[in-house]
């Protein structure tokens, strides 16, 4: 039979200030570890959660993005005719082509400037790109000095609730709506009318890309194929989601070789925190492991005991640190992404699998920091246990 | 009167990096069933080894230990452990309670090697506890009892599980003259009412007067006295 329960709760009752700092170590490390993947998780799924599956957007083939890509009236005029897009009843092609700059504005928390994405689309786009929602206010008015933006960047940038102007070269656009894109990176942009724009940018009627809706998702490899054969336009159609999270590839990747190396790092630190803690309470409980072993109790009952004892305080320890990063979710942020030089802004996401993930960690490091003084412990011969003060 | 303890032909080296320390040289000894023996010597004499040979949680480089008929020299670490479990209890210097434990949790630890059920070892527990005269004090700490008490307690776990054989390591050594009188007093009724065969050893004369037997050990040899 195991030793009793009650000899490891009176234990950690009696021992409270050392157990306390194992915990508290223990914690932080998971805390930290966990909002880490938060932020990293959050930032995907800003990128990821952007576009529908069977939209295609067409750019320029060696642009890293829509604002380096460049699409000629006619060239997009040749593709929209492809049998392969979906149209309306009265015939047209169910697409949207788009005008995308830069403009810098202040941020709310000091003020400095950030890139904010203006993107000029024509009404169609709502249609088009689906899943955008105004939420407050109105669409903008086609032909007016209207603008609408992204319910993420507003809380982040000076001066884009309704009823505000946002200055772009001479001309001053009224905010009349608030828009979500269920999270994606939309909600980070600025939407105006594409005639009234594309006349001040003076770029003529191409676009920077061109989206459109497939009649079948499957066919967008094929459409690629075609694009590519036409020696005249040097373009490309990617699926819209694969293209946006392409676009958090880097930064994304950067966050989460960053979270890794970071609970890495604090991860050796909490074992051999944890290490010390339970190799302190095991040495000064050396005598009383070598009466128990005279006693009878098997190394294997002493041994589980001490590392049930540990790895239930880990445990602890790791749904304390959750407790502590759970404010974190739903935080929202920004971020200047790497390929669009624009501010992404995005909300730190405590998932259910980076809950386990905290868990198992915390516990694992219970089980490595109990599991060698234990060992110790149980091996060492009773004669010399007992001896020891 | 049967032999409870056989020591036979028993050396026991000690191994401190290539140095060889001989404790204990080719010593036999014979405790009948019944006995009480006191160990004596000068420190370093081997008659700790000798007693924790006896009493299972060391084993001998050569040479055989039977205790209640059986060799327990040449048992497994396992067999060993389940062993000691119901056929020895321990008296140490230093009392050895579980300071997290109450009395009567204490006297209770090797009862859960046991198949008794829960009320059966409490039960038992508080008889060992009321036989050493410390019912009353069954629910303290070990802090909140005096060193004569807390041996008493030790003493009732010893007895716990009915072993054929105790052990003693200076079971007075750390006590008054008062508390040490107690204790003695204590073991002589476990000898000679409870029929425990007590191997003893202790610096202390009075402490070994009370014992049948005295053996005295020096340099790891038996003396003829």
């Amino acid at each position: 039979m195991a030793l009793p329960l009650s000899y490891n709760i009176r234990n950690v009752r009696v021992r409270w200030q050392v157990t306390l700092l194992a915990i508290s170590g223990i914690a932080l490390v998971v805390a930290v570890f966990s909002i880490l993947l938060s932020m990293s998780a959050g930032f995907q799924t800003a990128l990821r959660a952007t576009g529908r599956p069977d939209n295609a957007l067409i750019v320029q083939r060696g642009s890293a993005s829509e604002l380096t890509s460049g699409i000629r009236i006619d060239d997009r005029n040749t593709i929209l005719a492809d049998d392969r897009i979906a149209r309306r009843p009265d015939g047209s092609p169910m697409a949207s082509w788009e005008w995308v700059v830069v403009m810098s504005l202040p941020k709310v928390d000091n003020g400095g400037p950030t890139n904010v994405t203006l993107r000029a689309v024509t009404p169609q786009a709502f249609e088009v790109r689906g899943g955008i929602d105004v939420v407050e206010g109105k669409k903008f008015q086609p032909g007016l000095d209207e603008v609408i933006v992204g319910r993420k960047i507003m809380g982040r940038i000076e001066g884009l609730q309704i009823g505000k102007q946002v200055k772009y070269m001479d001309k001053r656009f009224t905010v009349v709506g608030v828009f979500e894109s269920q999270g994606g990176a939309f909600e980070s942009e600025i939407w105006g009318d594409y005639d009234v724009m594309g006349a001040m940018f003076q770029r003529g009627a191409g676009s920077n890309s061109v989206v459109v809706r497939m009649k079948d998702a499957s066919q967008i490899p094929a459409l690629d194929k075609w694009i590519r054969a036409q020696p005249q336009m040097q373009l490309q159609a990617v699926a819209e989601p694969k293209y946006y999270s392409d676009q958090a590839g880097p930064l994304a990747a950067i966050l989460k070789g960053l979270a890794a190396f970071v609970a890495f790092v604090m991860g050796v630190g909490a074992v051999f925190g944890a290490m010390n803690t339970m190799y302190a309470i095991v040495a000064s409980r050396t005598r009383e492991i070598g009466t128990l072993r005279a006693l009878g109790f098997s190394r294997f009952s002493i041994l589980s005991s001490f590392v049930m004892e540990s790895v239930v305080l880990a445990t602890l320890a790791g749904a304390i640190g959750l407790l502590l990063a759970m404010p974190m979710n739903g935080f929202s942020t920004g971020t200047a992404q790497t390929q669009s030089f624009s501010e992404v802004a995005f909300s730190f996401r405590l998932t259910p699998q980076i809950l386990i993930t905290g868990m198992v960690f915390a516990a694992a490091m219970g089980l490595l920091g109990g599991l060698l003084p234990a060992l110790r412990a149980a091996r060492m011969p009773i004669t010399r246990a007992l001896r020891d003060a | 009167m049967s032999t409870m303890v056989s020591v036979q032909e028993v050396t026991k080296v000690y191994k401190r990096g290539s140095e060889e320390l001989k404790v204990l040289d080719s010593l036999s000894l014979d405790v009948p069933e019944g006995e009480f023996v006191a160990l004596m010597g000068p420190s370093g004499s081997g008659k700790t080894t000798l007693l924790n040979l006896i009493a299972g949680i060391d084993q001998p480089t050569s040479g055989a230990v039977v205790v209640g008929g059986r060799n327990i020299a040449v048992l497994s670490e396992g067999e060993l452990a389940k062993w000691r479990s119901h056929s020895v209890g321990f008296i140490f210097q230093f009392y050895n309670l579980i300071p997290v434990l109450s009395a009567v949790e204490n006297v209770e630890l090797p009862l859960l090697l046991t198949k008794l059920s829960k009320k059966e070892r409490r039960e038992r527990a508080l008889t060992a506890l009321k036989v050493v005269g410390l019912a009353d004090r069954s629910s303290h700490y070990p802090r909140q009892l005096s060193g004569g008490q807390e041996q008493r307690v030790a003493i009732a776990r010893a007895i716990v599980t009915d072993p054929q054989v105790l052990v003693a390591d200076e079971p007075t050594g750390d006590l008054d003259a008062k508390s040490a009188e107690e204790i003695l007093k204590l073991m002589e009724t476990l000898n000679q009412e409870f029929k425990k065969t007590i191997v003893m050893v202790t610096h202390d004369p009075r402490a070994a007067d009370r014992a049948h037997v005295q053996r005295h050990l020096e340099k790891g040899v038996l003396q003829l006295r």
